[in-house]
C-alpha cells in the first residue's frame, strides 16, 4: 500500500484492480485542513486519463507488476509468441501488443509488462531497422527532408519517408510516433 | 523545477519585504520576538505534521510560546521565522518556510484584520511603489475594500450545503479546494469568516453563535495567505481541544505529540482576551514579485 504523501508523478498505482500510472500531480492543503492530492492518472492498459484526488489519510493500492524481456518469434492466426530466457513460449493477443505488431520481426528483444501475471503491454526498442519494399522512384539528386512520399517496408508498415529514399533502402523508423527517422543506408 | 535555484531580483524584492513588514511593526509599538525552533510539543493540530529534530521537533507554529509571552506582560508581539512542516511540498507549499505571526492583547480577530489590512496596503506600496499586485492572470488592487465572506455562505453558495447545519471535515476540506477557493474574487483582498468550530482548534467560540469559532482566513488573488483567530483563553477547553486531537491523530496512524503543559499552565494562570495571526511571507513575497511558485522567492527551496 501507498500513503497519500508518497504519490508523483511517474508513480504506479492500482485502483479496483486496475493498474495507472500518474501523469500529472499537484499538492494542496487548505489552512489547517488536510493535504488534497490531485492526480491525473493515465490507464496502463487502455491509455484512457482521468483525475483522482487523495486525502492525507488514503491508502493507495500498490499494483503488482513485473517486466520480462522476452524475444520475439512468430504470429499465428493472431496470437503473437514469444519466448524467454528458458525458452519458454508465452503467446500474446493483438490488443495487448497495440501498434506495436507493425514492428515486431523475429529475434527483436521487446520488454513486456505483466499485471498480476498477465501481460498488459510491450516496449519496443525506440528504434527499428527495415528495407523499403516498394515506394515511387525519387528524383535523383534531390536531398530535401521536408517532401514526402509514402512506402512499405517489410511486414508491409506504410510510412511517409523523404523523396531520395528508394527500395531497397534501409531506414530506421521512430516506434514512439511511428515515423520515419533516418535513412541507414 | 526551476534551473536556477536563485533569483536575484526576487530576493531583492524579497529583503525589501521584510523590511517593510518589521517597519510597520515597530511603528505601531510592537516588540519582536523570538522563541524556540526546536522544541518537545509541537502544537495538536489534525493535520499538520512536524519534522522530528534528535527526540524533539522543529516547530510548525511559534504560536504557543508567543501567547506564553502575551501571560508573561507582553501585549504587542511579533515574529518572523523558520517554521517546518512534514510532507508539505507543492506550487504554494515548502517544508520549511517563513511565517509571519502578531499577537495583541485586549484584541479579537476583528482588531487583527484591521492591522492586516493596514499592513498588506503599507507593504505592498512600500515594495511595489503601487496598490497593485500583479499574479499570473490576475490584478489585485489591495486599496479596493476588502471583501468579508462567512465561511457558511461561501458554501452554501458555490457548494450547495452548510458546514454550520451538519459538519464533515473530508468533504468541508475537498468543496473548500475544489468549488469554493476557485470561486473567489480574485481581485482585492477576500476574507472567509467565521469558520464552523470544528476547525479551529486554537480559537475562540463566538459568544453569538457557539457553532462558530472566531477564525478568518485572508485570499489574495486566490491565494490563502493568512489564518487569525481571537484566541483561546479557556485551559480546560484547550486541554479538551488537544486531547480531541490527540485522539484523532492516534486513530489516522499519525504522531501524537506530547501536550505542551506549560502552555496549558499559562492559559491557567490567565491569558487576557488576545488577537492573533500566521501569515505566510513567503507566499506574500511571491505575489508581490509576480513570479508562479514559493521556489522562485524562496532560495534552494528544491534542495529543501
Amino acid at each position: 500500500m501507498f500513503s497519500a504523501s508518497d504519490l508523483r508523478k511517474g508513480l504506479k498505482i492500482e485502483i479496483d484492480g486496475h493498474p495507472y500510472v500518474i501523469t500529472e500531480y499537484t499538492f494542496t492543503k487548505p489552512g489547517k485542513g488536510q493535504s488534497i492530492y490531485t492526480c491525473r492518472i493515465k490507464s496502463m492498459i487502455n491509455g484512457l486519463t482521468q483525475i483522482k484526488q487523495y486525502r492525507s489519510n488514503d491508502k493507495i493500492d500498490k499494483p503488482q507488476l513485473q517486466e520480462k524481456q522476452l524475444t520475439y518469434s512468430y504470429e499465428d492466426a493472431g496470437m503473437y509468441v514469444f519466448m524467454d530466457e528458458n525458452y519458454e513460449q508465452i503467446s500474446l493477443d493483438a490488443d495487448t501488443i497495440g501498434d506495436a505488431k507493425f514492428f515486431l520481426k523475429e529475434d527483436i528483444e521487446v520488454d513486456v509488462l505483466f499485471h498480476n501475471g498477465k501481460a498488459i503491454g510491450i516496449e519496443l526498442p525506440i528504434f527499428v531497422e527495415r528495407v523499403i519494399t516498394a515506394t515511387e522512384p525519387g528524383a535523383r539528386g534531390n536531398t530535401a527532408t521536408n517532401v514526402l512520399k509514402p512506402a512499405t517496408v517489410e511486414g508491409g508498415y506504410e510510412v511517409q519517408v523523404p523523396i531520395f529514399v528508394n527500395e531497397g533502402d534501409m531506414i530506421k523508423i521512430d516506434t514512439r510516433t511511428g515515423e520515419y527517422a533516418e535513412r541507414v543506408r | 523545477m526551476a534551473k536556477e535555484p536563485v533569483h536575484p531580483g526576487a530576493l531583492k524584492l524579497r529583503s525589501a519585504t521584510l523590511q517593510a513588514i518589521r517597519a510597520f511593526f515597530l511603528s505601531r509599538d510592537f516588540i519582536e520576538v523570538e522563541t524556540p525552533v526546536r522544541i518537545p510539543a509541537p502544537a495538536l493540530e489534525s493535520f499538520i505534521d512536524a519534522e522530528p529534530s534528535g527526540d524533539w521537533y522543529l516547530r510548525t507554529s511559534p504560536e504557543l510560546h508567543m501567547k506564553r509571552l502575551l501571560v508573561a506582560g507582553m501585549p504587542r508581539i511579533f515574529q518572523m521565522g523558520p517554521c517546518f512542516r512534514q510532507g508539505e511540498r507543492g506550487a504554494f507549499h515548502c517544508p520549511e518556510f517563513t511565517m509571519l505571526e502578531w499577537y495583541r492583547t485586549e484584541a479579537d480577530y476583528e482588531a487583527i484584520l484591521a492591522d492586516t489590512e493596514a499592513l498588506i496596503r503599507e507593504v505592498t506600496r512600500s515594495v511595489l511603489g503601487t496598490s497593485v499586485i500583479r499574479f499570473d492572470d490576475r490584478e489585485i488592487d489591495v486599496d479596493l475594500p476588502w471583501e468579508r465572506i462567512p465561511v457558511a455562505e461561501a458554501f452554501r453558495q458555490h457548494a450547495g450545503w452548510d458546514p454550520l447545519e451538519e459538519f464533515d471535515g473530508d468533504r468541508f476540506d475537498l468543496d473548500l479546494v475544489n468549488k469554493v477557493e476557485p470561486a473567489l474574487p480574485r481581485d482585492r483582498g477576500v476574507v472567509l469568516i467565521d469558520y464552523p468550530a470544528e476547525v479551529a482548534a486554537l480559537a475562540r467560540r463566538s459568544p453569538a453563535d457557539p457553532r462558530v469559532a472566531e477564525r478568518w482566513e485572508l485570499y489574495l488573488g486566490g491565494i490563502e495567505l493568512a489564518n487569525a483567530f481571537s484566541e483561546l483563553t479557556d485551559a480546560v477547553e484547550q486541554r479538551r481541544r488537544f486531547e480531541e486531537c490527540a485522539t484523532e491523530r492516534a486513530a489516522a496512524g499519525r504522531e501524537v505529540y506530547p501536550l505542551d503543559r506549560p502552555f496549558l499552565a499559562a492559559l491557567e494562570k490567565g491569558l487576557p482576551p488576545s488577537g492573533g495571526i500566521a501569515l505566510g511571507v513567503d507566499r506574500l513575497v511571491m505575489l508581490l514579485a509576480s513570479v508562479p511558485a514559493l521556489r522562485n522567492v524562496i532560495p534552494f527551496a528544491d534542495e529543501m
